[in-house]
């Protein structure tokens, strides 16, 4: 190989990749004469992932040439810090605005839209080879998780005498998911409240890898990762103690949940969209797509509101209403699909 | 001419600059961080507080557990790596004919070479079920498979420095041993061993530096659970693990909880300083010079 023989390679090579960076970039423009549609970013709860990952997917199956929508899994906290610094356009909750949520939004002067899309049921699951947790109580999940629990409550027959005296090992979400904070307010009572020597994770998958490989876990989890991982997770049936929402222990099921008896772990997911990204037709079709495409819900393993609250949804999107239905903020405990529409109307 | 070889004399200082540079900007930045961290928590609340939970609503910052979280894991990575490494050693130095060397060392260094993260899948897909078969309490995450799996990753450093140290032993000294009779064995572990007693330590202590500053591994197999205990079956998180899992996640800068992270560093930082220390005062210390 002669040394002309290499310069000229090399500018031949270089001139390749200048016409296909440049043609690449070209091309979208000499197509429809407009500027190509911007990115949607989406990021939040990672309970609330796997229905938005289905529907950016499926976003971009409708638009070949755009861009699909990218979606993080910050944590529900995470994802309203990114939102209320105006970093994302949507923000995906398990649990509505906090106050200082709200605060810091408005001090930002990000306006949003807060949109109910599915329900999702808090399961308690423990490991396939644990024979003796069959059911278990409200009661029993707050001597668990419960602050003062910390280091003392180790074993599983403190939790309940007829369980083995053996060691119980704790999973569950990190403290900037809403998962954490929607399960410690519904168990403990108090949002934020739980003991700390436990594995917490914002990712669900650490969670299942962690209670489908002991025998001795337990932890709590969003019901799609339960679907999902249904050989290696068995679901504990919840007692909470009111006869009057279903007597004894309930199984997280669409049924359950829906009609109210799977209490008070059974929770509303949200999305909030940014004002301003709202007035984006890109945006609005993306929106469009979580009231459409319900079938993705259930597909994913949550389940669907009724279609009049998806009606509302549309309406309060197509309205651009601002606000949050829930004056208070933070995790609202015993919310059945009935006082949803009560509140969002 | 004279004035080209200063240039290049200016250009190749610069260079050498720029990592000096680097280092004291860790150094300052990790410092700057972990002092205004310090104005918060006491010194003493952090090296020897018990409870690991800074994150939580009633936070606690005693990094004793992640401590031994991270000297369990390098315990027992050091347990499977120096015994192995220094007897290949021995093998490949003393033993092995020319042919045997010549494929058993490339096949080392491709051990060295398998990406961290690899080994951490290795550790918690492979492993851990393997050993839930003996061990049935053995949990998911433990500290007992990336020990293991660390281990094997550091032979190869352990094996190959230890053997250029036995090398380096001058082979008058081999043979005045087996001019007295002492047969093959002999001659390795009492004349060629102390004799590279030095070198060996030196590897065995870069090899610790790098078993304690490992993330990726037990990031992914050894689990998230800051505690103090004893046993390598539980879920245990190591210093480095720490750090990965607060960087991920969403921690507002400027905040302590910010801030743990740069005093997890320094301390990190500081382990392996202390090592490398200790490594250089034993070198010295036992060095043997063959004129």
């Amino acid at each position: 190989m002669t040394q002309g023989f290499v310069r000229y390679a090399g500018v031949a090579a270089l001139a390749a990749m200048a016409v296909a960076c440049g043609g690449g970039g070209n091309q979208p423009a000499s197509e429809g004469g407009e500027a190509p549609a911007a990115l949607i970013t989406v990021d939040g709860s990672s309970t609330v992932f796997p229905i938005a990952e289905a529907v950016a997917e499926e976003y971009g199956k409708a638009n070949p040439t755009g861009r699909t929508p990218t979606v993080g899994i910050s944590g529900t906290g995470g994802g309203f810090q990114k939102f209320c610094r105006d970093e994302v356009n949507v923000s995906n909750a398990s649990r509505p605005i906090r106050p200082a949520e709200i605060e810091a939004c408005k001090v930002a002067g990000v306006e949003y839209i807060e949109l109910p899309i599915a329900y999702d049921g808090l399961a308690i699951v423990v490991n396939p080879k644990n024979t003796w947790a069959t059911t278990i109580t409200v009661a029993e999940l707050k001597t668990l998780w419960a602050p003062e629990a910390q280091g003392k409550i180790m074993r599983w027959n403190q939790i309940r005498a007829s369980w083995p005296d053996r060691d119980v090992r704790l999973f569950g979400a990190g403290v900037d998911s809403g998962t954490y904070d929607y399960f410690t307010e519904a168990t403990v009572g108090k949002e934020g409240a739980s003991r700390g020597d436990f594995t917490s994770s914002e990712d669900d998958n650490v969670i299942v890898q962690g209670i489908g490989s002991d025998e001795l876990a337990i932890g709590f989890l969003p019901l799609a990762y339960v679907e999902a991982n249904s050989s290696r997770l068995k679901i504990v049936p919840v007692d909470d103690g009111k006869a009057e929402n279903g007597n004894g222990p309930i199984v997280p099921t669409a049924q359950s949940v829906r009609d109210g008896t799977y209490q008070p772990l059974s929770r509303p997911l949200f999305i909030y969209v940014a004002r301003k990204a709202a007035d984006r037709p890109e945006v609005q079709q993306f929106v469009e797509m979580f009231f459409s495409r319900t079938d993705l819900v259930k597909e994913v393993g949550y389940i669907e509101l009724t279609p009049p609250i998806y009606e509302l949804a549309r309406k309060h999107f197509a309205d651009r209403r601002t606000g949050t239905a829930f004056g208070e903020g933070g995790s609202q405990v015993g919310m059945t699909l009935e006082s949803l529409l009560a509140r969002e109307k | 001419m004279k004035r080209f070889e200063f240039l290049i004399e200016w250009a190749l200082f610069l260079c050498a600059l720029l990592s000096i540079g680097t280092t004291a900007g860790i150094i300052l930045v990790l410092a700057v961080e972990t002092f205004a961290f310090l104005r918060e928590v006491p010194v003493t609340d952090f090296l020897f507080g018990t409870n690991w939970t800074p994150l939580f609503a009633t936070p606690s910052f005693g990094v004793l557990p992640l401590v031994v979280g991270t000297v369990m894991v390098s315990a027992i990575a050091m347990a499977v790596a120096l015994p192995m490494g220094l007897l290949s050693a021995i093998y490949l130095s003393e033993y092995a004919p020319l042919g045997v060397r010549r494929l058993v060392k490339p096949v080392l260094e491709i051990l060295a070479g398998v990406p961290t993260v690899v080994y951490g899948y290795f550790a918690l897909l492979f492993v851990t079920p393997l050993f839930q078969r003996v061990l049935p309490d053995l949990a998911g995450f433990n500290a007992l498979s990336p020990g293991i799996v660390m281990g094997i990753m550091i032979l190869p450093l352990v094996s190959s420095l230890s053997e250029d140290a036995m090398q380096g032993v001058p082979r008058g000294l081999r043979e005045g041993a087996y001019a007295l009779g002492a047969t093959k064995m002999q001659t390795s572990l009492r004349v060629v061993l102390p004799a590279a007693f030095s070198g060996i330590t030196a590897a065995c202590i870069l090899a610790a530096s790098r078993a304690i500053g490992e993330t990726m591994i037990v990031a992914i197999a050894a689990g998230q659970q800051p505690r103090l205990t004893s046993s390598p079956m539980v879920p245990i998180e190591t210093m480095t693990a720490y750090i990965v899992q607060v960087s991920l996640g969403d921690t507002p800068q400027g905040t302590l909880e910010y801030r743990t992270i740069f005093a997890v560093g320094m301390l990190l930082f500081l382990g392996t300083f202390v090592l490398n220390l200790v490594s250089s005062w034993l070198r010295a210390r036992f060095r043997e010079e063959y004129t």
